[in-house]
């Protein structure tokens, strides 16, 4: 074969394997959307949706508790975990000499890489019982299994991508940038707060919207600690449902139950698009910062 | 108010607190896992599978999940980089526009963080779809689908740090850009290409949504691609679940042996990285 005929011919190869990533896209929604369609295209199933009523038996498809518990859950994870990332990031890019620093992205990236059903271990050990002894010391009645406990599970497991994002958006900011506002006599903490954090925010931000997404569609971790009860929370110490240890737990039973099938895909499609719009964002952010910085 | 000094150096202790309370976790997770893992871990555990009443505490081990989650994880992440690699070369100029390669990229990205579980309801789906069974081809396939994107992520960081210059020497010297790319970039790239291999395999086998209803469970060893197969996540998962100490703690000692795999992987690729980049041209 000629150099010409097996360029082409390995080319149309690449090309075929980028094409995928846009295939997996497209048939991703398009699956979805197909299995949703028979709740979709009733009204008063539609209609139904936005209710706190969950009863697949009785045909109820009420998807507001998963909504709820997995919209709680991730904003207090991230409650809990953006501050202490943030600063972390920064302790990490400003005040660590070369080899520390070395050492602290080595740790935050095997932390990156621990399996989730790890962390939810962990949750089940340590965070529940605590959880629960929290509960009985301010005088209220709670297994541990919460939404605080996966909240915190959560915060602890999106940590090393916010930090990790955040540490390099830090370190991209130039020398000279600091050494300006050091050499007119601010403080380490004036020129963290008017030079760096405002020259990094959109990567800073982005890091975050980033972590905000991996808790959001997080299922293994947070299944094993939030209690799955199919209620809208009412408080930190009450159990929830989000919406992917629904799809989880409800494998199996689906099958018996006309119409649950649809109801899980669209659970399932809107957590997908949900995740992808923050992705999404967070990425263009990122990319046309970089662009402007370079 | 706080004078000035006195807030840089309460806002310098909260910055080194802050951070030691990331590391602290890690430790804690580790050393939570290590001591409960350690109190029920047998080396006979390693190479027996369950036996009857295995998950009411009685006899048996897990080598039915660690053979199947590496069955399911070298599967898919062969399967993935036949596709990741030849996916990172084409976002190259030589290829793609720069318009181009930046949407694909970005595709890539949002395409990476979408949850396994999404995939796993989605291969589920295309299974019942074709009439297929739960079994170690569909979970591989479901694990294949979602370690292709962040694969090719870092495959294409990678095949971006590979200088110009040492393109343009190869394409000087009469290289097409198919020989080019695959063996002097590729080649160039080959450490970035390898971490990239070992992160998505990492992902992979520590991934349990995504297999939860692709690729089944069984006490048994698979035989064929057609059959169900157990994994590492899921075997944790499910010891935990039961109401059997016995059982919980061989949980635990799961939890362990995926941590340890999980581990090496990510320390082999580091050190795997550091030799192979010995002959990289800088």
């Amino acid at each position: 074969m000629d150099t010409r005929r097996q360029d082409a011919l390995v080319a149309g190869w690449m090309r075929g394997a980028l094409l995928l990533g846009g295939a997996l896209a497209l048939a991703a929604c398009v699956g979805l959307f197909a299995k949703a369609w028979p709740i979709l295209s009733s009204a008063s199933l539609l209609a139904g949706l936005l209710s706190p009523d969950w009863a697949p038996a009785q045909g109820e498809f009420g998807l507001l508790p998963f909504a709820a518990g997995t919209v709680a859950v991730t904003l207090l994870a991230m409650i809990l975990a953006t501050p202490v990332c943030v600063l972390s990031a920064l302790c990490i890019s400003e005040k660590l000499s070369r080899r520390w620093r070395d050492a602290a992205k080595l740790a935050v990236d095997v932390m990156a890489g621990i399996p989730s059903v790890v962390y939810g271990l962990f949750g089940v050990i340590v965070v529940v019982p605590f959880v629960r002894a929290l509960a009985r010391a301010v005088g209220s009645e709670s297994s541990g299994y919460s939404l605080l406990a996966g909240g915190v599970v959560l915060a602890i497991m999106v940590s090393p991508v916010i930090v990790s994002i955040a540490a390099e958006a830090l370190e991209s900011v130039p020398r000279g940038a600091r050494e300006a506002a050091l050499s007119l006599g601010a403080t380490r903490w004036e020129t963290v707060r008017h030079v760096l954090l405002r020259h990094a925010r959109p990567g800073i931000v982005s890091g975050v919207i980033i972590g905000f997404a991996r808790a959001f569609g997080e299922t293994m971790a947070v299944m094993m600690v939030v209690g799955n009860a199919p209620r809208v929370p009412r408080s930190l110490l009450d159990s929830a449902c989000p919406i992917p240890a629904l799809i989880a737990n409800a494998y199996g039973e689906m099958m018996s139950v006309p119409r649950y099938e649809a109801a899980l895909m669209l659970a399932a499609l809107a957590l997908m698009l949900a995740v992808a719009a923050f992705n999404l964002a967070a990425r263009l952010t990122l990319a046309r910062w970089h662009g402007r910085a370079a | 108010m706080i004078s000035r000094k006195g807030q840089d150096r309460v806002f310098g202790w909260l910055m080194g607190l802050s951070l030691a309370g990331v590391v602290a976790a890690l430790i804690a997770i580790a050393g939570c896992v290590a001591v409960r893992g350690a109190a029920g871990f047998t080396w006979r555990m390693l190479i027996e599978t369950p036996k009857g009443g295995y998950y009411l505490g009685g006899e048996g081990g897990i080598a039915n999940a660690i053979v199947g989650s590496l069955c399911l994880a070298v599967g898919a992440t062969l399967l993935s980089a036949l596709f990741s690699l030849p996916a990172s070369l084409a976002l190259q100029r030589e290829y793609a526009s720069p318009r181009l390669s930046r949407a694909a990229r970005l595709l890539f990205d949002t395409l990476a963080g979408v949850p396994s579980i999404v995939w796993g309801a989605l291969g589920f789906v295309v299974m019942s779809w074709l009439g297929m069974r739960a079994s170690l081809l569909a979970g591989m396939a479901t694990l294949a689908v979602l370690i292709f994107p962040i694969m090719t992520c870092a495959m294409a960081e990678a095949v971006k740090a590979v200088p110009p210059g040492v393109k343009e020497a190869a394409r000087g010297l009469g290289a097409s850009r198919t020989q080019t790319s695959w063996l002097v970039v590729a080649r160039q790239a080959l450490p970035g290409l390898l971490a990239a291999v070992l992160l998505a395999f990492g992902r992979g086998i520590g991934d349990a949504a995504s297999v939860l209803f692709t690729a089944g469970y069984t006490d048994h060893i698979p035989r064929s691609l057609l059959d169900p197969v157990a994994s590492l996540p899921l075997a944790v998962f499910f010891q935990i679940g039961t109401p059997y100490p016995e059982a919980q703690a061989r949980g635990y000692a799961s939890a362990l042996v995926l941590l340890v795999i999980v581990l090496l992987v990510s320390f082999s690729s580091r050190l795997a990285g550091r030799r192979l980049s010995r002959h990289v041209l800088r």
